[in-house]
C-alpha cells in the first residue's frame, strides 16, 4: 500500500511500487482524465504535474511520487488554478479539441509551460512549439493549440 | 472509401448477411427497440442512451416511416427543455457530435444553448440511411444524414406544435416556433420541455415541410463544439474509460508474424505476477494464435504478458520482407493486368516530351491516440460491447458469432473515440473478435467478469490493417504545349476490400475501386490504367481518404511536372486541362490562388509555391503552399486552402477538418512515416520509430470556403490528399527534381 498525494489529497493505492502513476490513477483510483497513449513517454497524453513540473505518468512509477505532490487535469481545470482555468477557457474558446483524447496532456503541458514563464512574458510561437513538442495530436489541432496558448498568456498578463 | 452513389449493393449484401442470422426479437415478443430496454435495465449511465429516454418513446410510430425517420430514436426533450440529439455515427473528432444536432435543431427551432448530444448504438434506427448499414465512413455523416436530420427536426417540431394546439384548443397553423418555444395567439408561450411528453405520444407526421435555407439560423453559423468543455477538462469519456463493476483487463500477446501459431508456452512467470487472474490461449485474427493475460488492471496484465515465454510457429505463413516485396511489385508492374481505363497509348513513342516515373508508397498505420480497446460483458445470453466503433452493426454481428448468441442479443454502446481514421471501421472486426474470444476463453476458465481488452501502442503499430503499400508507374507522352498524347499508368497494391463483405460492391472486374479512386479526373487525358492486386500476408485497410492518399499524389505531381517541363504556370495549366467542365474544382483552386497571393506576392527568399487540387468523397480541396528546402530538409511554411463542399453546416468544423486533414497529409511526407517488414515482422513499434507530425511541423494554415447552397458533401477526409503533392511540387520547383516517393527522400 502506497500513499500518494493527488490534487491535494492523500490517497491510498494498493499497487506494486513499480506501477506507473498513470495506471494507479486510471485503474486503481478511477481518475480517467489522464490518458494512455504510448506507454513510453513519446506522446505526452499521460502528462501530469509532479511538484508543478510536467512529467509523463506512463513511465514514472508511484515509488517516485512518494512524498511528492501529483496534480492531474481534473484539478488543473477545476477552476481554482488560475493558469489552468485560463488555459481551459482558451481551449474552449478556440474549439481546440477534435477527438480530444490528447488534450488532457496538451493542457497539462501548456499549463506547466505558462507557469514557468516570467510574469507578464508573452511566449513566442517558437517557444510554444518547443514547450509543446512532446505532445502528439493525431487530429492535427496544433494551429488552435498555438492560438489558445497565446490567448491564455494574454489573459494572464 | 468512396462509394459510388449509383451502386448500392452493399446494403443488400450485408442485409442478406444479417437476414441469415436467427429470427428477430419481434418473434420472441420483445419490442423492436429492445436495446433501449436493455440499456435502461442495466442502469449504466455509460449506455448509448441517456436514462429517461424511455419515457418519450413514441406510442404511435408511423407505419410509413423507417426506424431512421422516427424522432423518438433521435430526440429527447427534458422537462427543463434540455434537448438531447442522438447521433447515428461515431464521433472520433470530426465533429458530427455537434453538426448533426445543429441540423436537427435548425428545423426543430430548438434553443441551441439547451442542445446536448449522445452516441447511438447498433440499433436499426442508427444505420446510414444511404448505405443501409451502421457506418461512419466515406465522409458520409453529414452528406447522407443532412436531409434525415432536418426531417427528424421538422417532425419533432410539428408534434410539439400539435401538442400546444391541443392544449390551447387552437388550429396548429396559427402557431409558430422559436428558440425552443411554441408561440400562440396573443403571444402566449409554451416551452418545448412542457410539451414534450404529450408531443412524443402523438402520431409522427410522415410529410413535413422543410425550411427555406435562407431562413437558417444555425446551419452555416460557425458553432463551437458541444463537447469542447468536456474535452478540455479530462471529463470526456472514451471507450478506454469505461469502468464496469468487477471488470478485468486483458492484454494479448499477438504473433510477431501475422497469422503465426504458438509452438510452446511457458506462462509460469506470468501467472506469478500480482493481479494476474488467468493466462488464456485464444485464436486471433487471420487464423493465428495468441495468449491473453487477464488481470485486475492494465499494468498487471502488461507485466504478465511481458513475462510470458513464447515460441512461435510461422512455418505455415508468408514472411513479408519490404525490400523483396518492392522488387516483386516492380516485376508485376511489367505484366498484363486488369484495365480500369483503356485509352490508346500508341502515341507515346512519337511524343516530343516523355516522363517515365515510378512512385513508391509505404504501409501506414492509423495510430489513433486512443489505443484500440473493447469492453465486453456477456451474461445470461446477452452481450454488451463498449467501444468507439465506426461499424457497430458488423461488430455486433461478429460478437454474436464468437459468443454464440443471437445478433439481437448483442448491444453495442458506441463510445466517443480518440481518433480512428478508418481503423475502427473494420470488416473483420479484429479487435472486437479478439475481445470476445478473451471473454469466451475466460468463461470457459470460470471467470465471468466483464473484460476490457486493451492494446498497447506497440500492439497498434505492429497490429496490421495498414494503408497498403503501393507502386505506381507512369509513362506519359506530351507535346510542347503540354497536351497529353498518351498516359500509360500501372498501380500495384493489395486490394483493401477483396475478401470482405464490401467486395461485391467495390471490387469490379478484378479492380478494387478504392485503389483507383482519384485517378485521371478532373483532367481530360488519354489514360490506360492497369491494376494489379497481389496478395500479401499483411492486413490492409482504408486510411483517411483511402485511395486518394496515393492517387492524388501521383496525379498532382505528374500534372505539375508536365507544366514545369513545358514552362507553363501550374495553375493555368491545370485550368486548361480541366476544359469546360469541373466548375467546383476551378472555384476551389481559384479561391486558394486568390487568397494565397499566388503569382502576385513576392515570396521570402528560398521559398517556392506548390499547388494541388483534388476531389475525394465529392468534395474538392485545393492547396497553395509555400515551402523551402534547407540542407536537404524540406519545410512547409504556409498553406492556403480553397474548399468546395457545397453548403457548409458548421464552418468551424470544416476548418478543423481541413487543418487536421492537411496535417495528416503532411504526416505522409515526414521521414520515418512508414511501416516496413523484415522476415515477416513489422519493424516499427511506437511513436519513436513510426513518426507522426508534432506541433513543430505545423505550418500556418488558412481555410477558405467556396459559398454554395447545394446539398452538403463530406469533409472528414478531403483535406488530406492534396497536401503532400502541393508540398512536393514546391520542393520539386526548388530542387529541380521531382519527388516520387513518400515519405520524402531527397538527394
Amino acid at each position: 500500500m502506497s500513499t500518494l498525494n493527488i490534487n491535494g489529497q492523500n490517497r491510498q493505492v494498493d499497487a506494486d511500487p513499480s506501477t506507473p502513476i498513470l495506471w494507479a490513477l486510471r485503474d486503481t483510483l478511477g481518475m480517467t482524465g489522464t490518458k494512455f497513449g504510448c506507454g513510453a513517454a513519446l506522446c505526452g497524453a499521460c502528462t501530469v504535474h509532479l511538484n508543478g513540473q510536467a512529467i509523463r505518468s506512463c513511465v514514472t512509477p508511484i515509488s517516485a511520487a512518494a512524498g511528492q505532490k501529483i496534480t492531474t487535469i481534473e484539478a488543473v481545470t477545476g477552476g481554482t488554478d488560475k493558469v489552468g482555468k485560463a488555459v481551459h477557457e482558451a481551449w474552449v474558446k478556440h474549439d481546440v479539441a477534435q477527438c480530444g483524447y490528447c488534450q488532457s496532456g496538451q493542457i497539462m503541458s501548456a499549463t506547466a509551460f505558462l507557469k514557468s514563464l516570467p510574469r507578464g512574458k508573452q511566449p513566442t510561437e517558437a517557444e510554444i512549439d518547443s514547450a509543446m513538442a512532446g505532445n502528439i495530436c493525431r487530429c492535427g489541432t496544433y494551429a488552435r493549440i498555438r492560438a489558445a496558448i497565446t490567448d491564455a498568456a494574454k489573459t494572464l498578463a | 472509401m468512396h462509394f459510388e452513389p449509383t451502386t448500392l449493393e452493399l446494403p443488400k449484401h450485408l442485409q442478406a448477411l444479417m437476414a441469415a442470422q436467427p429470427e428477430s426479437p419481434v418473434a420472441e415478443g420483445l419490442p423492436r427497440r429492445s436495446f433501449l430496454k436493455l440499456t435502461a435495465a442495466s442502469g449504466f449511465a455509460l449506455g448509448a442512451f441517456p436514462l429517461g429516454t424511455m419515457a418519450q418513446e413514441a406510442a404511435k410510430p408511423s407505419a410509413g416511416l423507417k426506424p431512421t425517420q422516427q424522432p423518438s430514436a433521435f430526440v429527447h426533450i427534458d422537462k427543463d427543455g434540455t434537448t438531447t440529439v442522438t447521433i447515428n455515427r461515431l464521433d472520433f473528432g470530426q465533429g458530427v457530435q455537434t453538426s448533426l444536432p445543429m441540423i436537427l435543431a435548425e428545423e426543430l427551432d430548438a434553443d441551441w444553448s439547451k442542445v446536448r448530444s449522445a452516441h447511438g448504438s447498433n440499433d436499426p434506427a442508427y444505420i446510414d440511411p444511404v448505405f443501409g448499414i451502421h457506418i461512419t465512413g466515406g465522409s458520409g455523416s453529414i452528406a447522407h444524414s443532412y436531409t434525415q436530420y432536418r426531417e427528424l427536426g421538422a417532425r419533432t417540431r410539428a408534434m410539439l406544435v400539435s401538442a400546444a394546439a391541443a392544449r390551447w384548443k387552437v388550429d396548429p397553423s396559427s402557431l409558430r416556433t422559436a428558440n425552443g418555444t411554441v408561440i400562440g395567439p396573443g403571444g402566449k408561450k409554451l416551452g418545448y420541455g412542457a410539451l414534450a411528453d404529450d408531443a412524443m405520444k402523438l402520431p409522427v407526421p410522415e410529410a413535413v415541410t422543410l425550411k427555406d435555407p435562407k431562413n437558417f439560423k444555425l446551419i452555416g453559423k460557425a458553432t463551437g463544439r458541444l463537447d469542447a468543455k468536456a474535452k478540455s477538462s479530462g471529463h470526456q469519456g472514451y471507450g478506454i474509460d469505461v469502468r464496469l463493476p468487477g471488470m478485468l483487463t486483458a492484454v494479448v500477446a499477438h504473433p510477431p508474424v501475422f497469422a503465426a501459431k504458438l509452438k510452446s508456452v511457458d506462462d509460469s512467470a506470468a501467472k506469478a505476477v500480482k493481479g494476474v487472474k488467468a493466462v488464456l490461449r485464444i485464436p486471433v485474427d487471420r487464423g493465428g494464435e495468441g495468449i491473453a493475460v487477464v488481470a485486475d488492471g492494465y499494468w498487471a496484465a502488461k507485466q504478465g504478458r511481458d513475462a510470458l515465454k513464447l515460441e512461435w510457429d510461422a512455418s505455415g505463413v508468408d514472411k513479408v520482407d519490404s525490400a523483396r516485396q518492392l522488387a516483386q511489385y516492380r516485376e508485376l508492374a511489367t505484366q498484363p493486368g486488369a484495365r480500369k481505363y483503356d485509352a490508346d497509348v500508341s502515341k507515346l513513342d512519337g511524343a516530343a516530351h516523355r516522363i517515365n516515373a515510378e512512385f513508391v508508397f509505404p504501409y501506414l498505420a492509423h495510430a489513433p491516440m486512443e489505443p484500440l480497446n473493447c469492453t465486453v460483458r456477456a451474461a445470461d445470453g446477452q452481450v454488451e460491447l463498449w467501444m468507439g466503433s465506426q461499424m457497430p452493426g458488423l461488430d455486433g454481428l461478429a460478437a454474436s458469432k464468437v459468443l454464440g448468441v443471437p445478433p439481437q442479443n448483442v448491444q453495442v454502446h458506441v463510445q466517443m473515440a480518440g481518433g480512428g481514421f478508418g481503423r475502427r471501421a473494420i470488416a473483420s472486426s479484429d479487435y472486437v473478435v479478439e475481445a470476445c474470444s478473451v471473454v469466451k476463453a475466460a468463461q470457459a476458465a470460470g471467470i465471468n467478469a466483464p473484460i476490457r481488452t486493451l492494446w498497447s501502442r506497440e500492439d497498434d503499430i505492429k497490429g496490421g490493417y495498414y494503408r497498403p503499400m503501393h507502386l505506381h508507374t507512369a509513362k506519359i507522352g506530351f507535346d510542347a504545349q503540354g497536351q497529353v498524347l498518351a498516359w500509360d499508368h500501372v498501380i500495384v497494391g493489395q486490394s483493401i476490400l477483396g475478401g470482405t463483405p464490401f467486395e461485391p460492391m467495390m471490387v469490379k472486374d478484378g479492380i478494387d475501386g478504392t485503389a483507383v479512386e482519384g485517378m485521371k479526373e478532373p483532367y481530360a487525358v488519354p489514360m490506360r490504367l492497369t491494376v494489379h492486386h497481389p496478395k500479401q500476408n499483411v492486413p490492409v485497410l482504408w486510411w483517411r481518404s483511402v485511395g486518394s492518399t496515393h492517387t492524388a499524389f501521383v496525379m498532382e505531381t505528374l500534372v505539375d511536372e508536365i507544366a514545369r517541363t513545358t514552362k507553363q504556370d501550374p495553375v493555368a495549366y491545370r485550368l486548361k486541362l480541366m476544359g469546360e467542365e469541373h466548375p467546383r474544382h476551378k472555384a476551389a483552386l481559384q479561391l486558394a490562388v486568390d487568397q494565397s497571393g499566388y503569382g502576385k506576392k513576392a515570396l521570402a527568399p528560398g521559398r517556392a509555391w506548390g499547388v494541388a487540387v483534388h476531389e475525394s468523397f465529392n468534395s474538392i480541396v485545393a492547396y497553395v503552399v509555400e515551402a523551402s528546402v534547407k540542407d536537404g530538409t524540406p519545410t512547409l511554411h504556409r498553406v492556403t486552402a480553397g474548399v468546395h463542399c457545397n453548403l457548409v453546416v458548421n464552418p468551424k468544423s470544416v476548418e478543423a477538418q481541413v487543418q487536421g486533414g492537411a496535417l495528416m497529409g503532411l504526416s505522409m511526407c515526414l521521414p520515418g512515416a512508414a511501416i516496413t517488414l523484415k522476415d515477416g515482422v513489422v519493424e516499427q513499434s511506437n511513436f519513436g520509430d513510426f513518426v507522426v507530425p508534432r506541433i513543430t511541423d505545423m505550418p500556418q494554415i488558412a481555410v477558405h470556403l467556396v459559398p454554395s447552397g447545394d446539398a452538403p458533401t463530406g469533409m472528414g477526409e478531403p483535406g488530406l490528399p492534396p497536401l503532400a503533392p502541393a508540398f512536393a511540387n514546391a520542393v520539386a520547383s526548388l530542387t529541380g527534381k521531382p519527388v516520387r516517393e513518400l515519405p520524402f527522400k531527397l538527394g
